[in-house]
């Protein structure tokens, strides 16, 4: 094969008029796919916006009136059906949930994240806890939070409850990957000299992975925050989400949903920017 | 020396537990939750679910309905998910601090994502459902701008990643804004971007089931229909369905993703 190359090349050198070949794009099957997933996406959004279901809606009479909507939203926001210390306190219940939710399911999410780990158990045991997980991770938030409603009520308890499912199940994707990043060496010396599984796993695996899983954990309670106001809406857990709900679907009042959106916003920006500083820390340290 | 070490670092970790135990105890006041009922309602919650939550020989005749409203809502998700990593793409090209034209619209084109990232999708719908109603275009808009959103930021830090040395290389050999773009930038880093564009497809769908509840359309809505109507048999139906869905979706994407990368 080899020798044939070097024939070909030398065939080349010798004749300059011979018609060289230089294929730049070659159809690989990493390509195809990719190609193909762009159309298929493509035809299959087209497909979409002939299916939608319009309404008999005038596309150009509701777009303008959203940005009516908008303009009056964010240029002219206010409160009128609660004080500006009473949004705050709701924002700050929003925290509370979502901080509640990222705490419940970060230590969970550890003991079942060592599970997972393929590296500090056996496959099997690991391949079981990604398997539940990944089906937790399926049933969107929302019906976690509602199938929970009907035993514990509307309220604080399903929320924090149904809410920690999906924060476990992403967090134990998080943690058993950064656990599986750990040398495996590291591990086997512990073995060597004598370290039992517990003595491992608080001496080298945690504190090894402790800087991604701050920034994980970190990016959870993001998360969560804006799932808190979610169900705040959706399920009546409370919060900001609540007043914003009834802001839009009771009172009509765009005006104090611009102002609610004003809170949301300062706060999500606030702790990107906490994430992000603390990305930058981790890394000087670690 | 080492024993200071050690009682530094005992401090250290005693200080990080009495504050989150501050922090756990303030929220918990906040929030009224009952940590008794939060424990002893967990297995109350899987004796009700083992008792009626699951479908039944007669919630099967409603099958072919929650099936339409599935291909509904997932065909919004990635409608939305393809028409807003479009838009994505062009803000990211400007945003990136490898491919800007210049500083100022590089800072515009990312404040614009941040503001469209940082307001959640529920609340989107919220304030889309005031003009479009109850209709697809509410959770499709709503999709659209988180989407946006997203994708801005995960492209931004892909186009970074991958192709700041290719570019500084074609600059050298004079290639033009344009070219660098199509024959570098873009073909680079779209592996990545596709497993992006992916991983969204997946969060928008959980995500229009909520934007469904909210805004009465899709199989949200129809997953709300029966539960207010405490017909947990068709409830579960519908669950069981978008479980499905999801799955097959993520097993695609994972297919997809294995292939590209």
């Amino acid at each position: 094969m080899e020798a044939n190359e070097q024939l070909t090349t030398a065939k080349q050198l010798l004749d300059p008029h011979l018609p060289k070949k230089i294929r730049i794009k070659t159809l690989t099957k990493s390509t195809v796919i990719s190609r193909s997933t762009l159309i298929i996406l493509a035809l299959l959004s087209v497909y979409a916006f002939f299916s939608f279901d319009y309404k008999q809606l005038d596309i150009g009479e509701v777009v303008l009136s959203t940005f009516a909507n908008l303009k009056a939203m964010f240029l002219e926001p206010h409160l009128k059906h609660f004080s500006f210390t009473h949004a705050l306190y709701q924002v700050f219940v929003t925290l509370g949930l979502a901080f509640l939710t990222t705490l419940f399911g970060a230590v969970i999410a550890v003991f079942l994240g060592l599970l997972a780990a393929e590296n500090l158990t056996n496959k099997r045991v690991s391949s079981v806890v990604k398997g539940s997980v990944a089906f937790i991770r399926a049933v969107p938030t929302v019906l976690w939070v509602l199938i929970f409603a009907v035993a514990a009520g509307l309220g604080s308890v399903a929320a924090v409850i149904g809410m920690t499912f999906h924060s476990v199940s992403y967090l134990v994707k998080a943690y058993s990957e950064s656990f599986e990043e750990l040398d495996k060496g590291v591990i086997e010396a512990l073995q060597a000299s004598g370290a039992n599984w517990w003595q491992i796993i608080f001496q080298a695996v945690i504190p090894s992975s402790l800087t991604y899983m701050i920034s994980w954990t970190f990016l959870r309670f993001e998360i969560n925050f804006a799932v808190a106001i979610a169900m705040g809406a959706a399920a009546g857990a409370g919060g900001i989400g609540f007043d914003m709900f009834m802001a839009s679907s009771f009172y009509l009042d765009i005006r104090e949903i611009g102002a609610i959106t004003y809170f949301i916003l300062a706060i999500a920006i606030l702790l990107e920017l906490v994430a992000i500083r603390l990305k930058k820390k981790l890394k000087v340290n670690g | 020396m080492q024993a200071n070490y050690f009682a530094k670092k005992k401090r250290n970790t005693l200080g990080f537990i009495a504050i989150l135990g501050a922090v756990t105890l303030l929220a918990i006041i906040i929030t009224e939750y009952n940590v008794v009922k939060g424990f002893t309602s967990l297995p109350k919650a899987v004796e009700w679910g083992l008792a009626n939550f699951y479908p039944t020989q007669e919630s099967l005749t409603k099958l072919p309905d929650i099936l339409d409203k599935l291909i509904e809502t997932l065909l919004v998700s990635i409608a939305a998910t393809t028409t807003g990593a479009v838009v994505a793409l062009l803000f990211a090209i400007l945003g990136s601090n490898t491919t800007r034209v210049n500083a100022f619209f590089g800072g515009i084109s990312r404040g614009i994502a941040t503001i469209f990232r940082n307001i959640d999708v529920a609340a989107w719908a919220m304030i889309l459902l005031f003009s479009f109603g109850q209709s697809s275009l509410t959770g499709y808009f709503a999709l659209f701008f988180g989407s946006f959103g997203f994708l801005t930021r995960a492209f931004v830090e892909t186009i970074d990643e991958v192709s700041s040395g290719s570019v500084e290389a074609l600059q050298a050999t004079g290639a033009g804004y344009f070219s660098i773009i199509f024959q570098s930038v873009i073909p680079s880093s779209l592996p990545q971007m596709i497993s992006w564009i992916l991983f969204m497809i997946e969060t928008n769908i959980r995500s229009a089931t909520l934007i469904g509840l909210l805004t009465g359309s899709g199989i949200g809505f129809t997953f709300n229909l029966y539960y207010k109507n405490l017909n947990y048999d068709v409830a579960s139906l519908v669950v069981v369905v978008i479980i499905a869905a999801i799955l097959f979706i993520e097993s695609v994407s994972n297919y997809v993703r294995r292939a590209v990368l």
